[in-house]
């Protein structure tokens, strides 16, 4: 097993962790020059920086139009008709019970006992999911990838499958379109876009964002080649159903004809077929809700987490799913590996990685999911201190998010400290992985930002040539990307412009050390 | 009805594989019809103040031998239903243009048929349902209430009007299901979206089958009651002559308000509704599951008696649409999951080495592809002829052309009314007519009250020939019908207002004109319109059907779109032989053209570029937005191979405008 106590030292206070090179992180000043050849690379690729305070506050918390109007009071009977018609039945009791009308002594008291009735069915429901009586904003902040959704101006983050391109979700409910090759930055706002928990780039297609929102699914449709910096709201495609609020997790079939769209509200998951908007329900009662998706890279399997301690397999052909119960809590995260042979996840109130192996796909075993009997902890991420120049430091706890880099070759966890003792802190600490032909797990090191920093989001760019390249988003609203240079071992690149930086770094990957984490 | 299947009774494999998921599937309706009923009977003898009584009572009832003799008749209806919407469904939706055609096919002597014999079946449910309630719905003729005091030996009969009205009101949901069978498209077979199991499919659509029956029993027992208080007295005199029954008088006649304002009467017809619907709604469900799933082919046959019923041969003969259908399904199915059969696929013939499977595979999918852009691309350049014959100003172009097809009809029409009716026309007379029809008079005659200059100016033309004034307002009539038809998609009700208002200004103008001096009298005019209208009201094409139309067998291509990318995809790292190197320049000379033609097609301006909402139904309603799905799978497929394939397609040959349209796809940019 990996532990904490064998990744080297973290840099020094006041180093920022810059690139890695030669089997090794380089941290170095903020202000130091890159060599020139990891400059070329990252030169196209925008460094921003987007502070809380430039973000206009909400000016308006209330949805509807109502309070622009002078209140006007109707008769019962229309008032009924009005909340019948917005909220539904527990509208019409509620008005009722609070009618002013003197006559209707025995409606009223009707309605109170009914409503009674109705929070007492839904406070035993609450009891048995205690998730459900939270306000849906405190939903997405307990359910959402980003560490501090609540808090931070960068809300979510997705790159585009195929090309440098990247969507950012901030505070105020707008989502930037950054693109490498244009220097037009889409601003998207839509009356129905609130509370975004996650996005996601329909893969094989240009640009179609899918984004979760409180109230909805809202599917862009940017036009790449379209200069204008306010796509109108025209361009959004409303994927709504009933009962299906706040959503907090998409995934997009790798092969680009299905959405998939969870609640933790709702037990069901939803398969979106989008062109046409029709929706397939796929229920499964237990756990009270999905709160996250992660399809696997080729496209067989996807994991669906839940609120209690329990999460689902499903697999992507039949939609017959695998249920597995955890120790401990809720599984917070999870990400596959390319092959989708193998499924690492993190469990809330563990500071541990599970593996999941699956046996290998193929279209003949329909219907099966074929995981293997139980998961095994392959890394332990517990508090750990570790004596440096500059003085102890305390390392290590709950895994909040962890991303697989598309080559299978680096796995990064956002390690989120203890929130008891006020010197631990969040931290993204890196591995060196293999899957096959024996799964491996090797420590790289920890990644560290900007003095006051702390890593908010974490993603890989999914089409890096040189290696992979982790995009880290952090509390002070900035995106960097730190740049890993290694040849993969699965996929090596012949082609001859290769920069003398890779050449270089070929050589020392052939020195691997004693294997820590091995099925062997 | 023009798809109609009936393939079952036709011989051969695969027909057999259809013959026994019909049998399976009405074996299973017929299974659970003994569940539906013990539910019916438990809830129509509900008592909650002696639950207990009423539990025991239920169980005893379950056995009785009228219970079962119902169970019996009703398992042959049920086998009747089957039979007919195995002889009714289509995978390709018929989609009526206009309300002639919706009319004509609800008189077309199939759908009569149907028609009658669902409302056959409808009474004979209701008989069950009658019978099973048991107490005073239980037979048609009850001794008479008032027959003692008249003489104690000779014992009246008399009608039992409930069990009529049970009985009337089985007939008339037994129409309304096959009028809504044939308006909701209910023969149309939707594949699914994701492949399920056959139960988990079953288990998902059951909650919202039983709350759409329940829905739609409560409206029509509301029509029943409305049509009863109307008609009831017809079919009662009728039975009561026929039997020679009594009409009871002591009792309320139940087409009195008083009579229907009955609550066990109207929860018992609410109830035999429901049972009617669920049962029938399931048999239908399970056909349409049992119908569309997935069935594997095989690529590559085993025997040589095997030969026709392998993917291929299918593929590229000509069997009933349905056959066909699953046959691309699986296509699509092996291409995305199996990588065995996908080798098969790809595989040489043994002595001669030739890629039959391939050639067989690509050639039949490549032939859908063009055959549908050969009818997009006949479809705009009629649009595109139709838009220059009445292209008297562009302005009115971009407002009034909402759909070509209009336009089409409009230019025939306009020319033989415009024969017609000017018989003795000199040359010069066709002027008016063109320039009537241009947008500055035209909007004069929008408005009702136009400035005088104008209509001196129509009255001047007008009197050049005022015998066919009445023509006149022809085009203008049929220009604005067409956008009130797209403006009003939803109902019939807001279509009907603006014509009326388009009536009123018509007859504005007529006035004036008359007022200024024609021959023609008011009550000509009033009538000519008047016919006008209503003809409009059923000649007029839906824009949005008549679309709809086009993409109705548009699941066909989607799957051999997704098929064929697919296995492109896949040979590039599966296709030992390089067989599909050979097609590359085909596939992408195919898809691109259609690509360009899609694109063409969206940008017409009827169409709309949203699909439209659908709510929560049990119909389905997928076949209307087909179109979209389709462009956005060709636009998957098109990208599924660039990504693949990346700079490698640049050694495909392609012409010079396709390889631009290529780099577009590489660049991500489309």
């Amino acid at each position: 097993m990996c532990s904490l106590a064998l990744f080297p030292p973290p840099p020094a206070p006041g180093d920022v962790t810059l690139y890695e090179f030669n089997n090794a992180l380089v941290s170095g000043h903020i202000y130091e020059k890159l060599p020139l050849a990891v400059q070329d690379q990252l030169a196209d690729l925008p460094v921003l920086t987007i502070p809380k305070e430039t973000l206009k506050a909400h000016t308006r918390l209330e949805h509807s139009t109502k309070p622009a109007f002078i209140h006007h009071q109707e008769t019962l009977w229309k008032r009924c008709l009005n909340a019948w018609r917005d909220v539904g039945m527990c509208g019409v009791l509620n008005e009722i019970a609070n009618a002013e009308e003197a006559d209707l002594q025995w409606m009223k008291t009707g309605s109170r006992w009914a409503l009674a009735l109705c929070h007492w069915v839904s406070s035993l429901h609450g009891s048995l999911f205690p998730h459900l009586s939270l306000c849906s904003e405190d939903m997405i902040a307990e359910f959402s990838q980003a560490v501090d959704w609540a808090g931070c101006s960068i809300r979510a983050f997705a790159w585009h499958p195929h090309t440098s391109k990247f969507a950012v979700a901030l505070l105020d409910d707008s989502i930037r379109v950054y693109n490498t090759n244009s220097a037009t930055v889409p601003i998207l706002k839509h009356r129905l876009q609130r509370n975004v928990a996650s996005m996601a780039w329909k893969p094989l297609c240009a640009s179609i964002l899918a984004v979760a929102c409180q109230s909805c699914v809202l599917l862009w449709h940017l036009d790449p080649t379209s200069l204008s910096t306010r796509p109108s709201s025209g361009c959004a495609q409303v994927l709504a159903y009933p009962g299906h609020s706040p959503v907090t997790s998409l995934a997009w079939a790798p092969s680009g004809e299905m959405l998939l769209s969870a609640s933790p509200v709702d037990t069901a998951m939803l398969v979106w077929d989008v062109s046409t908007e029709n929706c397939v329900p796929l229920q499964w009662f237990g756990g009270g809700g999905v709160t996250y998706l992660a399809w696997s890279p080729d496209g067989s399997k996807v994991l669906a987490a839940t609120p209690s301690a329990v999460f689902r397999v499903w697999e992507a052909q039949m939609w017959t799913c695998e249920r597995w119960p955890t120790i401990k809590g809720r599984c917070q995260t999870g990400c596959w590996s390319p092959d989708g042979s193998r499924l690492l996840f993190t469990v809330l109130g563990e500071s541990v990685i599970y593996s999941l192996s699956f046996s290998e796909y193929s279209g003949e075993m329909q219907g099966q999911v074929g995981g293997s009997k139980t998961a095994s902890i392959v890394a332990d991420l517990s508090e750990t201190t570790f004596e440096t120049l500059y003085g102890e430091e305390r390392i290590g706890g709950e895994v909040h998010s962890i991303v697989w880099d598309p080559s299978g070759e680096r796995l990064a966890a956002l390690i989120r400290g203890n929130p008891e003792t006020p010197e631990s802190r969040t931290i993204i600490a890196v591995f060196r992985t293999r899957n096959s032909p024996v799964f491996e797990l090797l420590p790289c090191g920890f990644l560290q930002g900007e003095p006051g920093a702390e890593p908010q989001l974490i993603a890989f760019h999914p089409c890096f040539k040189k290696g992979a390249l982790l995009t880290v988003c952090w509390s002070t609203g900035k995106i960097s990307h730190i740049p890993f240079y290694f040849v993969s071992a699965q996929f090596p690149c012949f082609s001859p412009s290769h920069s003398p930086v890779v050449a270089l770094s070929s050589s020392s990957a052939s020195v691997r050390e004693q294997p820590l984490f091995s099925e062997l | 009805a023009g798809t109609r299947g009936g393939g079952v009774a036709a011989g051969g494999w695969p027909r057999s594989v259809l013959g026994w998921r019909v049998a399976a599937s009405i074996a299973w309706s017929v299974l659970l019809l003994p569940l539906c009923t013990a539910v019916f009977i438990s809830i129509s003898s509900i008592d909650l103040f002696h639950p207990i009584q009423w539990i025991s009572n239920s169980f005893n009832d379950w056995y009785t031998s009228y219970v079962i003799f119902c169970i019996l008749l009703m398992s042959v209806v049920i086998l009747i239903i089957s039979i007919f919407s195995v002889e009714f469904y289509a995978v390709v939706p018929s989609i009526p243009c206009s309300r002639l055609a919706l009319l004509g096919k609800i008189i077309h002597p199939w759908q009569v048929i149907h028609s009658v014999v669902h409302a056959i079946m409808g009474m004979l449910v209701a008989w069950c349902a009658a019978v099973m309630t048991k107490g005073k719905f239980q037979f048609l003729a009850v001794p008479c209430t008032a027959s003692e005091s008249l003489d104690g030996a000779v014992q009246h009969m008399c009608l039992n009007e409930y069990h009529l009205f049970l009985l009337l009101s089985g007939a008339f949901m037994g129409y309304n299901y096959s009028l809504l069978y044939l308006v909701n498209n209910m023969n149309y077979l939707p594949f699914p979206v994701i492949q399920q199991y056959k139960y988990l499919r079953f288990r998902r659509s059951l909650p919202l089958l039983v709350k759409r029956s329940c829905v739609e029993s409560l409206y029509l027992v509301r029509n029943v009651c409305v049509a009863y208080y109307f008609f009831g007295y017809i079919p009662r005199a009728w039975i009561s002559t026929t039997m020679d029954l009594n009409i009871d008088s002591k009792l309320h006649p139940l087409d009195t308000l008083t009579g229907l304002l009955d609550l066990s009467l109207l929860y018992h017809t609410w109830l035999c509704g429901i049972f009617l619907l669920i049962t029938w709604h399931i048999a239908w469900l399970l056909f349409k599951i049992y119908a569309t799933e997935a069935h594997p082919f095989p690529v590559q046959p085993t025997f040589a008696e095997e030969t026709d019923q392998c993917l291929p041969k299918i593929l590229n003969s000509n069997p009933p649409l349905l056959i066909k259908f699953l046959a691309l399904q699986d296509l699509m199915l092996l291409s995305q999951y199996s990588p065995v059969r996908r080798q098969e696929v790809f595989s040489l013939s043994q002595p001669g080495g030739h890629p039959h499977n391939w050639t067989a595979i690509s050639k039949e999918c490549l032939n859908l592809l063009s055959d549908l852009t050969q009818k997009l691309i006949m479809q705009q350049e009629a649009a595109a002829a139709n838009g220059r014959v009445n292209q008297p100003s562009t302005r009115e172009l971009g407002r009034s052309l909402s759909s070509s097809e209009e336009m089409a009809f409009q230019t025939q029409r306009s020319n033989v009314v415009s024969r017609t009716h000017m018989p003795s026309l000199v040359k010069s007379s066709l002027l008016p007519l063109k320039a009537l029809s241009t947008s500055d008079l035209g909007s004069s005659f929008g408005s009702p009250f136009s400035s005088p200059s104008s209509l001196n100016r129509k009255a001047g033309i007008l009197d050049l020939n005022s015998p066919w004034n009445g023509s006149i307002q022809s085009p203008h009539v049929m220009r604005r019908g067409p956008k009130l038809w797209t403006s009003s998609s939803g109902g019939d009700l807001r279509f009907q207002s603006p014509h009326i208002l388009l009536f009123w200004y018509n007859w504005n103008i007529v006035l004036t004109v008359q007022i200024l001096g024609s021959f023609c009298s008011l009550t000509q005019v009033r009538n000519f319109l008047s016919k006008r209208v209503l003809i409009m009201y059923f000649f007029s094409k839906h824009p949005e059907a008549s679309i709809q139309a086009v993409f109705s067998d548009a699941q066909m291509h989607i799957w051999a779109l997704e098929g064929l990318s697919r296995l492109v995809a896949a040979s590039f790292t599966e296709d030992r032989f390089g067989v599909v190197q050979t097609t590359l320049p085909a596939i992408l000379n195919t898809l691109l053209t259609l690509q360009e033609v899609v694109d063409k097609h969206f940008k017409l301006p009827h169409a709309s570029s949203k699909p439209p909402r659908i709510s929560g139904s049990l119909m389905d309603t997928s076949y209307k937005t087909l179109r979209f799905a389709l462009r956005a799978s060709l636009k998957t497929a098109i990208y599924r191979i660039t990504t693949t394939f990346g700079e490698h397609l640049n050694a495909v040959q392609v012409s010079a405008e396709h390889k631009k349209r290529l780099q577009q796809f590489l660049e991500f940019k489309e």
